[in-house]
C-alpha cells in the first residue's frame, strides 16, 4: 500500500478517536452500573428515597430532586441575567464595548468551578445563614452560584443569536415606529428564540453536571430538600463525595448514578443540537 | 510539415453534476506554440484547463465523458500518476498566488516536493526559472524576503517561475495578467512569446487584443462549445461563424 | 394607568443597564475575594517550597509540579490526535455520514460532565489498565476532556487558510500529504497553537476527574505512575477540610493568575492570528 494510502487510513483512524472515547466511556460506566440498576431493581433505585449504602439502600430520588432544584434556580437566576447581558451588548453599547467583552466573559468562563464554590462558601454560605436561617450551605446557595456559572455559557450563546439576525428585522421594526425596546422585545428576542433557547438547553447541561462547587455549598444532607433554605445533594456530588471510600455495591451505585446522568446528559445535548440545528464546542 | 500534436481532446465533455460546462469538445493543441480561448464569461474555458491538468478531481461532483490525450496517453487513465502530470503540465492561476514564504521557497516548493533537497540544485533551478520568468534581475539580491511583498505584476511572474521550475513540457495560464498594470502586462507577455520556443502554452486571454498580440492559434469558446479554432490570423481576420465574428467585433463579450 | 412606550423602554433599558453591570461586579467581586486576600501572601518561598502538615504551611512547589505534569500528558496525548481529526475532517474526506458521525461524536464528548469523565478514567485507567492513581491515569483522562476542544480549534484554523493555497500545491504536483504537511498545516500552526493553550488552561482549572485519577498525595511524584495532587485539587482540599485558609486563599490566588495568563495569551493569539489570515 502506497505511502499516501497508508497516511490516508492513519488518518481516518484518528479521527474516529472521539467516538471511539465516547463509546469507551459509555461502556464502562454501564458495564459498572447497569448489574446494579437490575438488581436494586430501576423503580426503587430511581425513585426510593433512601439512601444508606451501609445497609443496602440505594434509593436515589433525593439526590434526582437536589439536581432539579439546584438546576432550576441556576436557570431562574442565569437565564434573565444571562438574556439581559446579551441584550445589553449586543443592542445597547457600541460594537467596541462589546469586542472587549467577548474575551472577558471567555476569561471568567474559564475560571475553575473551585474558585466559584470557594466565593460560595466564604460569602453567599454566612449571609444567607445570618440573614434567612437554615445552615447557610443550601440550595439557594447552590442556585445562586450556579446561575453564575452558568452566565458565560448564556450570554456568548444569546449573543450570537441575536447578532446572527439580519438587520433587516432591526430596520424594518424601527422604521414602522417601533421603539428600540419594542424592537428588542417584540421582534428581536422572539426571531433568536431557538438560539436563546438552545443556550438555555446548554447552560442546563452546564449546571446538572457541575461538582466540585456544589459539593463545597450544598451541605451535602442525604435527604429531600424541603425548602430553598435546606441542604441538598445532587447527582454529582453524590459521587463526587463518596467515590474516595466506596466499594463494593456502594461503588457501583455510584457507577449507577454515572449512567443516570449519562442519560440525562447525551439527552439534553441532542435536544440542543435540534433546537440550534448547528455546532457548539 | 507541423509537429504531431501535443495535446488532443476527443468528445470531451464535462459536468459539475448534473450542470454541463463542457459540450463535445474536439480539440488539437500543438507544441511550441502560444494557443488562446477566447470567450464570454462563463464559456468554459476555466473548466477546460483544469480539465487538462486534472485539478477538476479536487472539485466534488466533477465527471466527463470523452478522452484527453497528452502525447497520446489517455490523462484520465488510473494508472497515471496525478502529481506527475501536474508538473508536466502547470498552471498559472487569474489571481497571483504566492504562498505564505520567501521567494525563494516559493519557486522551490514545487522541486521540493518531487525530491530535491540538495542547496546547488534547488539554487540552480529558482535562478533558471526566475530568470526565464523575467524576474531574476529585478529580485536577486532579496531572494529571501517574504513573497507576499510584492507587486502584483512581480507575483504573477513568479507564480510563473514556480511553474517553471519544474521543467513542464505545457504551460496553462488562466488570464494571468487580470488586474495587472500594462507594464506587467506588457513584460509577461514578452515572456510568454520567449517561453514558446520550449514550451507548449495554452492561455486564456485578458481581452481580444492580448490574443491577437501573442497568440499563434486561436479557439473560441461559447457555453461549453468549441465553435471554431483555426490560426491568429484566420480568426481575427476571416471567422468563418457569425458568433465568433460578433464576439471578436464587440457585440458581446 | 397606562404608562407610554418611552417610559416603557427607559424602564426597561435601566434594568437591563442595572442586570449587566450587577454581572459584572459580582464576577468582579468572585475573582477579587480571592486574589486580594491572597496574592500579598504569594511569593517565591510559597511556589518553591513544598507543603508541609497536610498543606498547613510550606509551599504549593509539589502541586505546581503535579499541574505540569498532568498538563503535559494531556496535551501530548490529544493535541496529535485533535489535530489529525481535525485534518482528517477538512482535508481527506468530505461532508458526508462519516464527518457528520465524528463530528456528532466530538460533540457529545464536549458535553460529558467532568464526574462522568472522572468516573470512567477511574475504571478504565486506574484499574481496568491497572495504572493506578497516577500521573498517567489523570493526564490520559484529561486528554479525553480536552480533545473536542482542540478537534474545534484545529478544525477552525485549518479551514481559515486560503483555498489556493491548497490549489496551488496540488497544481505543483504536490500529494495529498504534501499538500497538508507544506501547505495547511504550517499556516495552522497559530491557531492550534490557541487550542492547546485552551485545553491547558481547562486541564489546570479541572478538579473532579482529577481527584478521582491522579490521586492527592503531597509527594513530589518520581515516575508517570507516581500519583500527584495538582494546585486546583489542593486549593479544594484546603477550603473544603478547613485546613488553612491563609494557604487557601493564596492557592487560590496562583490558580487564578495562572488561568488568566493562559487565557490572555489563547485570546491574543486568536485576536492577532484571525486579524493577520483576514488581513
Amino acid at each position: 500500500m502506497s505511502k499516501e494510502k497508508i497516511l490516508e487510513k492513519g488518518f481516518l483512524l484518528i479521527a474516529f478517536s472521539s467516538i471511539g472515547i465516547l463509546a469507551l466511556i459509555a461502556f464502562f460506566i454501564f458495564e459498572q452500573g447497569v448489574p446494579l440498576i437490575w438488581k436494586v431493581g430501576p423503580g426503587s433505585f430511581l425513585l426510593g428515597e433512601r439512601w444508606f449504602p451501609s445497609r443496602g439502600s440505594f434509593g436515589i430520588f433525593p439526590m434526582i430532586v437536589g439536581s432539579f432544584w439546584v438546576t432550576l434556580g441556576a436557570l431562574i437566576v442565569g437565564v434573565p441575567l444571562g438574556v439581559a447581558c446579551a441584550v445589553f451588548l449586543c443592542e445597547l453599547t457600541p460594537p467596541a464595548v462589546s469586542t472587549v467583552f467577548r474575551p472577558t466573559i471567555q476569561l471568567l468562563a474559564a475560571i475553575p468551578s473551585v474558585i466559584y464554590g470557594f466565593w460560595g462558601l466564604i460569602v453567599l454560605v454566612p449571609l444567607i445563614r445570618i440573614h434567612l436561617g437554615g445552615p447557610g450551605l443550601s440550595v439557594l446557595a447552590g442556585s445562586l452560584v450556579l446561575g453564575i456559572m452558568i452566565l458565560p455559557t448564556i450570554i456568548s450563546i444569546s449573543e450570537d443569536a441575536l447578532r446572527a439576525l439580519p438587520r433587516t428585522f432591526k430596520e424594518g421594526a424601527l422604521s414602522l415606529g417601533a421603539t428600540h425596546w419594542q424592537t428588542i422585545w417584540r421582534v428581536l428576542l422572539p426571531a433568536a428564540r431557538s438560539g436563546i433557547v438552545a443556550s438555555v438547553i446548554l447552560g442546563m447541561g452546564r449546571a446538572i453536571g457541575e461538582t466540585m462547587a456544589m459539593i463545597m455549598i450544598l451541605g451535602n444532607a442525604v435527604q429531600m430538600p424541603h425548602s430553598i433554605l435546606s441542604s441538598a445533594r445532587t447527582l454529582t456530588t453524590n459521587i463526587g463525595i463518596e467515590m474516595g471510600y466506596a466499594t463494593g455495591d456502594h461503588r457501583q451505585a455510584l457507577f449507577a448514578t454515572g449512567v443516570v446522568l449519562f442519560f440525562i446528559i447525551m439527552g439534553l445535548n441532542t435536544l440542543a443540537m435540534f433546537v440550534s440545528g448547528k455546532r457548539r464546542t | 510539415m507541423p509537429d504531431k500534436a501535443k495535446i488532443i481532446l476527443e468528445h470531451l465533455s464535462f459536468y459539475y453534476g448534473p450542470v454541463m460546462a463542457l459540450k463535445e469538445v474536439n480539440l488539437q493543441i500543438r507544441p511550441r506554440q502560444i494557443f488562446a480561448i477566447l470567450g464570454p464569461a462563463r464559456s468554459g474555458k476555466t473548466t477546460l484547463l483544469k480539465s487538462m491538468n486534472r485539478l477538476t478531481d479536487l472539485i466534488f461532483g466533477t465527471s466527463h465523458t470523452g478522452h484527453i490525450f497528452i502525447d497520446d496517453r489517455e490523462i484520465y487513465d488510473s494508472q497515471i500518476s496525478l502529481p506527475e502530470l501536474r508538473r508536466r503540465v502547470g498552471m498559472v492561476f487569474d489571481l497571483p498566488t504566492p504562498l505564505p514564504l520567501s521567494i525563494f521557497e516559493n519557486v522551490a516548493y514545487g522541486p521540493r516536493l518531487k525530491g530535491m533537497t540538495q542547496k546547488q540544485p534547488l539554487e540552480e533551478i529558482v535562478e533558471k526559472s526566475l530568470r526565464s520568468a523575467v524576474l531574476w534581475e529585478e529580485i536577486k539580491d532579496r531572494l529571501s524576503s517574504s513573497a507576499l511583498r510584492l507587486s502584483g505584476g512581480q507575483q504573477q511572474r513568479l507564480c510563473i517561475a514556480r511553474v517553471l521550475a519544474l521543467e513542464p513540457e505545457v504551460i496553462m495560464l488562466d488570464e494571468p495578467c487580470s488586474g495587472l498594470d500594462p507594464i506587467s502586462t506588457a513584460s509577461i507577455e514578452r515572456s510568454l512569446t520567449e517561453l514558446k520556443e520550449k514550451y507548449t502554452i495554452i492561455l486564456v486571454p485578458h481581452n481580444i487584443q492580448q490574443a491577437s498580440r501573442v497568440a499563434d492559434r486561436v479557439g473560441f469558446f461559447l457555453s461549453g462549445e468549441l465553435v471554431e479554432e483555426g490560426s491568429s490570423y484566420q480568426i481575427f481576420t476571416r471567422p468563418r461563424d457569425k458568433r465568433t465574428e460578433d464576439y471578436i467585433s464587440g457585440k458581446f463579450g | 394607568m397606562i404608562i407610554s412606550r418611552h417610559t416603557t423602554q427607559r424602564l426597561a433599558k435601566g434594568v437591563i443597564w442595572v442586570a449587566a453591570f450587577s454581572t459584572l461586579a459580582v464576577m468582579i467581586w468572585i475573582l477579587l475575594q480571592v486574589l486580594v486576600e491572597g496574592v500579598p501572601l504569594l511569593n517565591f518561598k510559597f511556589f518553591l517550597d513544598s507543603p508541609r502538615q497536610m498543606g498547613r504551611t510550606g509551599g504549593i512547589f509539589s502541586t505546581i509540579i503535579g499541574t505540569l505534569a498532568l498538563t503535559a500528558v494531556a496535551i501530548v496525548i490529544a493535541t496529535p490526535l485533535g489535530v489529525g481529526t481535525a485534518v482528517f475532517l477538512r482535508e481527506y474526506t468530505r461532508e458526508s455520514r462519516v464527518s457528520r458521525m465524528i463530528r456528532f461524536g466530538t460533540d457529545c464528548l464536549a458535553g460529558v460532565p467532568s464526574i462522568i469523565f472522572g468516573l470512567f478514567g477511574f475504571v478504565f485507567f486506574v484499574i481496568f489498565l491497572r495504572m493506578g492513581w497516577s500521573i498517567l491515569s489523570g493526564g490520559l483522562t484529561l486528554a479525553t476532556m480536552i480533545l473536542p476542544t482542540i478537534i474545534c480549534t484545529a478544525e477552525e484554523a485549518i479551514k481559515a487558510i486560503p483555498h489556493s493555497y491548497r490549489e496551488v500545491s496540488f497544481a505543483l504536483g504536490g500529494t495529498r500529504w504534501q499538500t497538508v504537511a507544506r501547505a495547511i498545516l504550517p499556516n495552522a500552526l497559530p491557531g492550534i497553537f490557541t487550542g492547546v493553550l485552551l485545553g491547558v488552561g481547562r486541564s489546570v482549572g479541572e478538579t473532579a476527574a482529577i481527584i478521582l485519577t491522579a490521586g492527592s498525595s503531597l509527594l513530589m511524584p518520581t515516575s508517570l505512575f507516581s500519583p500527584i495532587r495538582t494546585m486546583s485539587v489542593h486549593f479544594y482540599i484546603l477550603a473544603r477540610e478547613g485546613i488553612s485558609m491563609e494557604m487557601a486563599y493564596a492557592t487560590g490566588a496562583a490558580l487564578i493568575l495562572l488561568i488568566l495568563v493562559i487565557n490572555t495569551l489563547a485570546n491574543w493569539l486568536l485576536w492577532r492570528y484571525v486579524r493577520r489570515v483576514g488581513g
